[in-house]
Parts: structure tokens; sequence; C-alpha cells
């Protein structure tokens, strides 16, 4: 074979770490290796030009690249292979990056080392490699938008109007989401209902959009092409005849505070949650209403049926209950917006305490009520706003500036300016800041003018606020740091500037879907430059507030971003996976049929081949989690992409650079979550054991009992086997087959008195990188002490008599 | 008259300085002035707590010269709110620290009254001379 | 006895420099009254003053000492027999609570700095960090604020009491007892006496002036006309602190206050374990209400606390 062997700096980010001229040597010095470079960014264009002449001229017909992870840019190097003229499944990516230099940036000789065992693991592999074709995963044009804010209705008409089927969750009564509340918009003063409300009146105009409201995703399942939400749609106890007449509300008996208007004014238990709602109709709060009360009590059904005499067109059922309805999707967008900061969390600021300490929020429905004529409460004439409350704030724990509140701030102080002059009157405000942060087009010159208005600007963060009893007036105690001079300040109403934070329902659907978070609690990108609408899920997507903090015209520009991305996929209606199928070694076959069963897609049958009857295959329903392969005693099944003699190739080759005294793990990780949290933790530059080599598999039932007991008697020291969480997987029957398999290897070394906790299986999420951490340092230091020729000649005999006895069948 | 600043690595010096004995990263101060409206003695300063943290970031050694900085008994209420998680008490026992370290004490022992000495608490007596003589 | 239904529990007890001078009536109601509850404090043998106020700085671990051979102290009282497995070092004073835990902080929390202060000690065994430091309120709080209610024979019915914090019994968060910034340990502690606790009022935690009595009076006398202002518009009768330095200044410096404002009205302040006392049915001679400044008794005698 010809193999050439290539090795990236990656523009410093490995080669400040790992001396990649040396890696490259080493790998010149290795058998079929023709050649061998370093160069300063593979990926670019002329590095990709490098390789793919390489490959003309000099017939290689093995390419090992030593660069990032294979999730990172395995793609586009498999496309230069082809460029060259090779197939590309003779390609392999040595993840040096990843696994090796941002993780071991501070011990850069132990780096080098090990990327040179890196190197030669792709190199023992590629060796063993067999030219193979892609496969196809079909996709469908079914899109889940969870969240019915301007986010998620920006992504919902986008995808809608471009021929997309998309399925709108809601979990509030009503579309329209935070957007809803304001009352006003900056930078230009557009009332938010007059610009808003268009827009949710052409969702069920649109006949591509499903639109679930008072609905919660409750569990989801599935991939990219075939994701499964099934959702809760919560009795409303009216159905869809109801015209809005609001006849029954006027009878209702129960006022409550009204949480879309931040309980500035009170509703009924049987309400609107605007007078502008989609879908517009009323609604019960189960919570609060008399008759449900009772029957949910007692089972007494007569209790107040007030609203449902009243009620013209009958529409009113008290005995409605909740549905769970199942949504295909094939792809998701999340955009489940934002919670405002609890300002009793800073109890130096008294809300909640002082009647007069109110938050920005309820200012706007103050507002909004104020403008159109009703009863509302008064500000008064001095008016104080304290900005950075749970922004910016270590002792909090939230360091993020929300982005947003500096603008709204100044937004509120103009309209209640402007009314005011309306009225003939005038008010005092100050606005009490740390740094003003006007960034958006057109905000500069909002706050100039704001200004030219005679709001104050004093730059400094107050310390507290304390209230006159008698009179109730608030006063506001800070540092103007300008003049260095305190001030203490009366006030008739204090107006807390709240920060953002990832709404209940995005940590809810977080969870669920297992996105991860950044530091500051919102939803993490991809990438925060090049992929700042996907998430490291495929085909799930975010978009708006979820993502951290951000105002309208970005939130609906990302919306628009996700609906794009979404299409990229969808419009295309493939994806190219990789053809991980497993395979017959047909002479090996014995006929006995046990792996049949095991199949947990059935994709296996007995037919007769030329020496009797024989297992065959069916590729288009195999999933290629290499079960079977465990359950064969023959050694006849095998997996494409991840043959035994690939998977070993690779363990000889990670022990190669091994000096008798050093100890090796080998990590056997799932592609889907084990191995992608290796790369989070490498990009995370956290630390851990560098005695650990990573192997990947499709899923941890490749990893056969006879693989794992090879692998220590080929030299390793600790083996762990990682995979995903039983709901998050893909091949949920893996997880008990891997179970037993540890089980039955963990019984041989305590028999052959090893520890048995030198092996560890463990189900990772892909957030879990403190705990990958600490996994891999544990395991390494449980192998610190080297095994015996002796312990692994017998693990090596137990390797071979697997199936005798009993255990034949498994 | 506005003064005017000249910097040179004399200010870098004292702020490492500063640094070094309260273990704040005083660099990291933002001031937002927080520190000084949460001082109950801010009124008693000639220069506010902020303006002192500003000082120090600068390296000013006309810091030193303030009474703000004896005047500070740690009550600790600037720490616990400061957004920047400082210690300002960490700061200004800096301060007197390096005032104390070249025999500069900021209470004189014969004006203290005989008769009132023998009735305050030990405690106040031993603080006292604690932060204020080192 | 009153409290044979329960057996004495022993505390290795630290009084600090004050409580054997100036705030005798201090130590002595809470000796006793937590007797009544069933507590014997064991006083540290030959302790050293903790030395008043915590050292910030970061370089003079010297100051530091102090307070670590006070806990080596509560390990030998274990390892002698003096108290059972018991490594609370009960204290009473807010100052020497702070000051000793910050210590305890700083050594347990740096492994070479625990180091450097046990090879400077040579006639004491290492300091191992077992020790809890712990304020009486935070014993009274784990004992169960209903317990107490539950021996209480004279209810402080109707008594406003303001809930001074000061300083060091809440910052930094850290060694605090309670949230610096809406704590409510004491508010908890009155309502168990039957007292009505003063909720809110703004000076709860504000810093009385400490030791700047001893050469800037003006700053103390300002600062705590301003505490006992804000108390009497909020509608306490008195204040409680757990600080002798604080109650100097709070009570003897009203003396002070009157001097320069002949309008000014002064108000009583106990040591939280005066109230304790008198509830559990303590006398004159315990609580010692003499070396009180500004004499409470008026104040309990119109209560109905006080013959």
């Amino acid at each position: 074979m010809k193999i050439g062997v290539y090795v990236c700096h990656c523009g410093g980010n490995i080669s400040e770490v790992v001396d990649v001229e040396a890696v490259s040597a080493y790998a010149g010095e290795q058998d079929e290796v023709v050649l061998h470079k370093d160069y300063s960014h593979l990926c670019s264009d002329l590095g990709q030009k490098l390789i793919a002449e390489d490959i003309k001229k000099e017939g290689l017909d093995g390419v090992v690249v030593s660069a990032c992870s294979h999730l990172f840019h395995g793609e586009t190097f498999k496309k230069v292979a082809e460029t060259g003229g090779l197939n590309p499944f003779m390609l392999e990516m040595a993840n040096i990056r990843e696994h090796c230099a941002w993780p071991h940036s501070d011990t850069p000789a132990a780096a080098t080392e090990k990327a040179k065992e890196i190197v030669q693991m792709g190199i023992e592999k590629v060796k063993k490699n067999s030219p193979l074709k892609p496969l196809k995963l079909s996709i469908g044009k079914n899109v889940l938008v969870i969240g019915g804010g301007i986010a998620g209705i920006q992504a919902a008409l986008d995808l809608g109007d471009a021929g997309f089927h998309v399925s709108l969750v809601e979990q509030k009564a009503t579309i329209g989401g935070r957007m809803a509340q304001l009352s006003r918009t900056f930078p230009t003063n557009d009332c938010a209902a007059c610009i808003l409300g268009a827009k949710m009146s052409d969702i069920p105009k649109n006949e591509n959009i499903d639109l679930y409201t008072y609905s919660e995703v409750e569990a989801v399942t599935g991939y990219i092409g075939s994701f499964n939400a099934k959702i809760r749609r919560k009795a409303t106890f009216v159905d869809d005849s109801c015209v809005s007449c609001g006849l029954c509300a006027d009878v209702c008996p129960v006022s409550l505070p009204d949480e879309f208007q931040w309980g500035v004014i009170e509703r009924k238990a049987i309400y609107q949650p605007l007078d502008y709602a989609v879908p517009n109709k009323y609604l019960i709060d189960e919570s609060a209403c008399l008759n449900i009360k009772a029957r949910k009590k007692s089972g007494n059904t007569e209790v107040c049926r007030k609203c449902e005499a009243v009620c013209p067109r009958d529409s009113i059922h008290f005995d409605r209950e909740d549905e769970i309805k199942e949504i295909p999707a094939d792809t998701i967008i999340v955009a489940t917006g934002y919670d405002v900061f609890d300002a009793k969390q800073k109890p130096e600021y008294g809300y909640g305490r002082f009647k007069n300490v109110m938050i920005g929020p309820e200012v706007e429905r103050v507002i909004v009520h104020a403008g159109e004529g009703r009863p509302t409460r008064d500000l008064g004439k001095r008016i104080g706003f304290i900005q950075c409350v749970g922004s910016r704030d270590e002792q909090l724990g939230r360091e993020y500036c929300s982005r947003v509140c500096c603008m709204y701030a100044t937004k509120l102080s103009q309209l209640i300016t402007h009314m005011a002059t309306m009225n003939g009157q005038e008010k005092d405000i100050y606005v009490f800041y740390t740094d003003m942060r006007t960034f958006g087009k057109g905000y500069e010159e909002y706050y100039k003018d704001t200004m030219k208005m005679g709001v104050k600007f004093v730059r400094g963060r107050p310390a507290e606020v304390t209230e006159n009893p008698e009179t109730g007036k608030v006063t506001i105690k800070v540092e103007d740091t300008l003049t260095r001079q305190m001030m203490e300040s009366e006030f008739d109403t204090v107006v807390l500037s709240v920060g953002l934070q990832l709404s209940e329902g995005g940590n809810r659907i977080a969870e669920i879907l297992k996105l991860p978070k950044s530091a500051d609690g919102f939803l993490q990108e991809a990438h925060p430059k090049f992929r700042p609408v996907d998430t490291q899920t495929e085909g799930v997507f975010i978009a708006g507030t979820a993502q951290g903090p951000k105002d309208i015209p970005d939130t609906v520009a990302q919306a628009s971003a996700t609906a794009a991305r979404a299409m990229r996929l969808m419009v295309k209606g493939v994806m190219e996976m990789e053809p991980v199928k497993a395979f017959v070694h047909t002479p090996l076959c014995d006929g006995c049929a046990v792996c049949v069963d095991s199949c947990p897609a059935s994709a296996l049958s007995m037919v007769e081949g030329g020496t009797g009857r024989i297992v065959e295959i069916n590729e288009s329903i195999c999933r290629g989690c290499g079960l079977c392969i465990g359950t064969c005693h023959s050694d006849a099944l095998d997996l494409h992409l991840f043959t035994t003699g690939q998977l070993l190739g690779e363990v000889k080759g990670a022990l190669s650079g091994r000096k008798g005294h050093e100890h090796r793990v080998i990590l056997f990780a799932d592609t889907m979550c084990t191995y992608k949290l290796a790369d989070s933790v490498g990009t995370g530059k956290k630390a851990y054991a560098d005695s650990v080599r990573i192997i990947r598999v499709p899923s941890s039932s490749r990893v056969t009992a006879k693989l794992i007991l090879e692998t220590f008697a080929l030299g390793a020291d600790g083996v762990f086997i990682g995979d995903c969480e039983t709901k998050s997987t893909p091949y949920p029957g893996s997880i008990p087959f891997t179970g037993k398999n540890v089980a039955v290897v963990k019984e041989i070394l305590a028999l052959a008195g090893i520890n048995p906790e030198r092996l560890m299986f463990f189900q990772f999420a892909t957030v879990m990188l403190p705990a990958f951490v600490r996994l891999m340092n544990t395991i390494s230091e449980t192998a610190a002490e080297v095994l015996t020729s002796a312990q692994r000649k017998m693990l090596s005999e137990k390797a071979g008599t697997l199936f005798e006895g009993g255990s034949r069948g498994r | 008259m506005a003064g005017k600043i000249v910097l040179s690595h004399h200010n870098i010096d004292f702020q490492k300085q500063i640094e070094k004995i309260s273990g704040e990263k005083i660099t990291s101060c933002d001031q937002c002035g927080v520190c000084s409206g949460s001082c109950p003695f801010t009124d008693e300063m000639e220069i506010t707590p902020s303006t002192m943290m500003k000082m120090s970031q600068l390296g000013l050694p006309e810091v030193m010269e303030a009474n703000s900085i004896w005047i500070c008994a740690s009550c600790f209420n600037c720490m616990a709110r400061c957004p920047r998680g400082l210690d300002l008490s960490k700061v200004a026992e800096a301060l007197r620290q390096i005032s104390l370290r070249q025999a500069v004490d900021s209470i004189t022992i014969e004006n203290i009254d005989k008769e009132e000495a023998a009735r305050l608490p030990s405690i106040a007596l031993v603080g006292a001379f604690r932060k204020l003589t080192g | 006895m009153e409290n044979d239904k329960t057996e004495t529990v022993k505390i290795p007890y630290f009084p600090g420099c004050t409580l054997k001078t100036t705030a005798k009536n201090f130590e002595q109601s809470a000796l006793r009254s937590m007797e009544k509850l069933g507590v014997e404090m064991v006083e540290l043998p030959k302790w050293n003053c903790c030395g008043t106020v915590s050292s910030l700085a970061s370089d003079d671990l010297m100051k530091h000492l102090a307070p670590v051979r006070d806990f080596i102290r509560v390990e030998e009282m274990n390892n002698t027999g003096l108290v059972d497995n018991e490594y609370r070092m009960l204290t009473l004073c807010s100052m020497c609570f702070n000051t000793l835990k910050q210590t305890n902080i700083r050594v347990t929390s740096s492994p070479e700095d625990l180091q450097s202060v046990n090879q400077f000690m040579y006639l004491e065994k290492d300091y191992e960090g077992k020790v809890d430091v712990t304020h009486l309120f935070e014993l009274l709080d784990s004992m169960g604020f209903d317990t107490i209610a539950e021996r209480v024979v004279r209810s402080l019915d109707g008594l406003k009491i303001a809930p001074y914090y000061g300083c060091l019994l809440l910052r930094p968060k850290s060694v605090g007892i309670d949230n610096p910034e809406n704590p409510s340990i004491i508010e908890r502690f009155i309502s168990s006496l039957g007292g009505s606790p003063v909720m809110n009022w703004e000076a709860k935690s504000r810093c009385c002036g400490s030791y700047h009595t001893v050469d800037n009076k003006a700053i103390v006398i300002k600062s705590v006309k301003g505490i006992i202002e804000n108390a009497r518009e909020f509608g306490a009768e008195t204040i409680i602190t757990s600080c002798p330095l604080c109650a100097f200044n709070l009570d003897n410096r009203q003396e002070d206050i009157m001097k320069e404002f002949p309008d000014f009205d002064p108000m009583p302040v106990f040591y939280f374990t005066q109230l304790l006392g008198l509830a559990l049915g303590l006398g004159d001679e315990v609580l010692g209400l003499d070396d009180n400044c500004i004499d409470p008794r008026p104040l309990l005698k119109r209560s109905g606390l006080y013959e």
C-alpha cells in the first residue's frame, strides 16, 4: 500500500503544542508510508490541492490527515480524496487537535508523543480500509418549531411560505410571546401589537402551518429525518365555535392577576389572553375555575356554571381533558425565548416589599393601558430607573450583559416623557447606569434623542433603595461616579431594568433535546461565529433569546437564518451518511442463526448459500449498531468502516509508542455522544489523563467482549466504553447488550485476579464535560500499574474461548 | 483647577504592590460605584471608595493621602455587593499596610483619654491598634 | 434540675477577651440560659485572644496564628475527653466569630498555609482542620427555635425588638450565618421568645463605627444616632446585638449623643442572651442589667416583664 500522511499545524492551534515536524518524521518511518508532510492549513484551498495532487502524482491508495476531528473537517477531506481520484473511505482523520493538542496544551512534550500514536492509529486503520460507497439518508419536509414568539412565528412563516410543513407548538394560549407584552419597540417606537399582530394572524392563514397553542412538548425521540415529538395539548374547555364575544368573562365570579399583563391588571378564570390573541378564543384557567376545581375535588359537576349558561354558542365544556399528540418532524427549531430575572433576588432594591418599586416589563403594560386611556397606576412625577438588575453581577453568578435593558429603559423614559408632554405634564426621569450600551442600528441616535428630551443619565450602580413607610416614596442611594459625589434622591417610582435568562420552557426543552448550555445559561450554538444558529445535534436549530439576550431585529434575523439552515437540509432531501452496515464473511458463517434474533432492526435472515444455510443482511434496514457481531461465535459478522481488523489496527497503533512502564487506556467512543463530547472537552481545553487513546465506534455494542479482551491482550491497561444516554441513543438495543458484555468481561478480569474496574462503561450526554474529565482521570489512575505479560496472555486465551460452554448463543 | 496625571512605570509598580498585598485583581473594577453607595462612611471620606479603587488601578500614590483608607472599618458591605466580586476591604487594608510598614500610623496613643480607655471594651482597643498601627 | 428531661450536651466555648471584662453580663446570661436549654458551654483551657480583626492582607499569615492556636485547643479537648467528638467551637462575640471563622476558612482551604502555620508552632500538635466555628445564634437555630419557644416561661409579649446584625455576623458571605441582604435568623429568635421583631428596618446591618470609637468618636456618634433613630422610626422599643463592641457603641455612646443632642431620646440595648435569659425565667443577678448603660428596666417594667 502507498500511504501519504499529512500533519496540519492548524495555524498554530496544533503546532504551538505538538512538534508537528517530529510527528511527520515519525510517520515517515512507518511501513507503507511513502510520503509525509506537515502544512500550515490543510483545510485551506492550497492545502486541499496539495493532498489531491499528491494522490494523483504519487498514486497514493491511502491517506491519513492528522488534523482536527473527523466531525469537524472529515467531510471536507473526504471530498479532497475524491478530487484526487481516491475512494473517500481510503482516507482517515487522525484527531490530534481536539483529542491531543488542545486538552494537553499544558504538557507539549507528552502531547507530541501522544500525537505520534494517534497518527499511527490512523495509519494502522487505513491499512485495513476498503473502498466503499456513501449511504444516503432521506430527509422529508416537516419542521417542528417550538415556541410561538416572534422568533418561532418568523421561522414558521418563512418555512411555510417556502412550502415546508410546519408544526408550531406554543405553551401559552396565544402566540406572540414576549414581544406581544411590550408597549412600543425601539428605536422606531412602533406599537408592538401593531407590527406583531399582522404576523400573528398570518400563522393560521398559512395552509402549511399547523398551530398547537396551549401545548407542551413532553418528549422527542429520533434524529434528523425521523424525529418524533410527543406533545400535550392542554384542555382549554372552550371549543373552536367560540367567537370571543366575552359574555362568559362578564359573569365569571373569579378574578386573579393577569400574568400576561405582569399582574398590572386582573383577568377572570375564563379569559382571552390578549385581545388580538391567535387563536382568537377564550379559555378556562382550570386552576382558578370553581366548577373544574370542584369536579376534581369531589366530583360535583354543578358548582358555578354561569359562563356555560350565558354562552350563546355552547362553546364551553367543563369535562374536556388534555390530549396527547405525536408529531413527526425532519428538523426542529427551538425558539423558546426568555424569562426575566427575578428581582426579589436583589433584596436591597426592595422589589416585592416596596409597592413603588416596579420592574421594566410591568411598566410596559402600564404604558399600554395609559396609552389606550384605560385606568392604570400612576407612576408619579419622579421616576428612577436602575440598570443591570440581574445582569453583569458576579454576586448572582450572572456575568453577562442582557443587551436590551439600556435600550428598553431609554425607550420607557422616552415614552413616559412623551405621554406626559401630550398631557401638559412634566416628568423628572433619571436612569442610573454602569455603562450605556446602545450599539444597534439607530440606537445611539435614539439615546441622544432621549437625552435631548431631558431624561438624565447618571453613571452609578445604586447601592440600595429605601422606602418612606408613611409616604411610600422610594429613595435611591448611589454614587454619581462622574462627579464622585453621593446622591440620595427620592422618587415616586423606581423601575428595575431586569435582565434576561433562559426561560423555564427553554430549560425543559434543553433537557428533552439534550442541548448543551453555555456558561451564561442560554443554549449553546454549534460554533459562535460560523454556525450561530445550529446546535451540536444535527437537524436541530436555535433562534432568538433562547440562544442569548438579543433585540427584536436580531431575533427576527436569526429566526430566518434557522429557517434557511433547516431548508438547506430539507431541500436537498438527502444527507450522505457513512456506510456503516454489517456484512458477512461468508466462508466463516456456519449457519447457526443465533445472530438473527439479536438484531434490533430485524435486518438479518437465513438464506441458502453455496455451502448451506448462511446469514444475509438487508442493508437498507441495518442501522449499523454492530450488535450482531458480538453474538457470532465464528467471527463471520463484521461492520463496514469499523471492522474488527480496523479496530484492532487502531488499538495496535495506540500502543505502538508505549514504553515498558507506561500505561494506556483505550476509550471506545460512540460517534454521537462520547466522541462528540471528547471533542467538546478538547475545544474547552480541559485537560485529562494523557494515557487515554480514543477509538471511534458507531455504538458501544460494536465493542464485543472478545474485542475488549483482545484490546487488553494487545497491551491496554484500561478499557473505557462510552455511549449515549438511553433516551438519546439512536441504538437503544445497544445499551443492555453492552451492559451484559461488560459484566462478562469484568467477571473474567476478576477471575484472572485483575481489578475489574480497569473496564468501565458509562453513558454520556454531550454536555457532561466535567464528568468526562473525571472519569478519564479515574480509569487512568486505576490502570496506572501496567498488566503483566502473563495476565495479558491469560486474557488472550480467554478471548479465544468466549463462546465455549454455556455462553454460546448469548 | 483640573488636575493632570502623568503616568510612569512607578504607577504600575504601585498598582502591582497593592494587588500583591490585597490579593485582589483591582484592574477588574468597572467603576460602577456600588461600593460608595453601600459604604456607611462615605460621607466621612475625602475620596469615595470607588475613587480609591480607580486611583489604585492607575497606581496614583495620592490615594495614600486620603483619610478613606483609615476610615474603612472592614464592614464588608461593599464586598457583599460588588458586581465584579472584589473585596475592597482588602484593598483598603493593603493601602494601610503600605503605610504602616513604613511606620506611618494613623492613631496617636497619647491622644486617647485615659478614663475613656479604661471603659472601652478590649476588642475596640485591640481592633483599633491592629488596624491603625499594624 | 429543670433540664433533666434532656441529656446535657457539652460544647467547647471560646469566650474572648471582652466577655471576661466589659461584657460579663453577656457571658453570664449566655452560660446560664444555655444550661437551661441543656447545653454546657465548656470553656477552652488556655485560650488566647483571637486577634479581634481578621487580617485581610494576603502576605501576613503570621496574624492567623492566634486563632489556629485556639483551634488546636478544641482538638485537644476532644483528645483529652473534655468534650466528646464535638468540634463545634462556640462563640458569643460577633468579632471573635468572624475573625476565627475567616482564619479557619483560609487555613482549611489552603494546605500550604496550614502547613506553614503548623510548622511555626513548636509546643502544640498540628491543627488538623476539624474545627467548625459556630456562633450561638447558629446553635440555637440548629436546636430549633420551636424547641426554645417551648421552654419560654416569661413571654416577651408585645416587646418591639429591633434585631441588630451589624457587619460581622453576615459578611463576608462565606462567613455569614445568613443571607447578607435579607437575613432572618435574629427575627426568628425574637419571635421564639414571644417578642415582636421589627422588620425591614434599614440599619440592621449597618456598621456602628466599630473600633473608631477609640480615636474618632464623632463618626461613631453619628452612625449610632442614625441606627437608633431608624430603629425607632420602624417602631422599635429596644435593640439587641451579639457584639460587645456594637453593644458599647450602641449603648454607651448614647450618653455622648445626649450631650450633643439634648433632645435625643435614648433606647435601651440588650445582649440577645439577656432577653433569652429573661424569657427563660432567669433573675436579675444573672442578667446583669445593672451593667447596661441605658437602663432597660423602665421599659421592661412597662411591658410587665420586670417587677
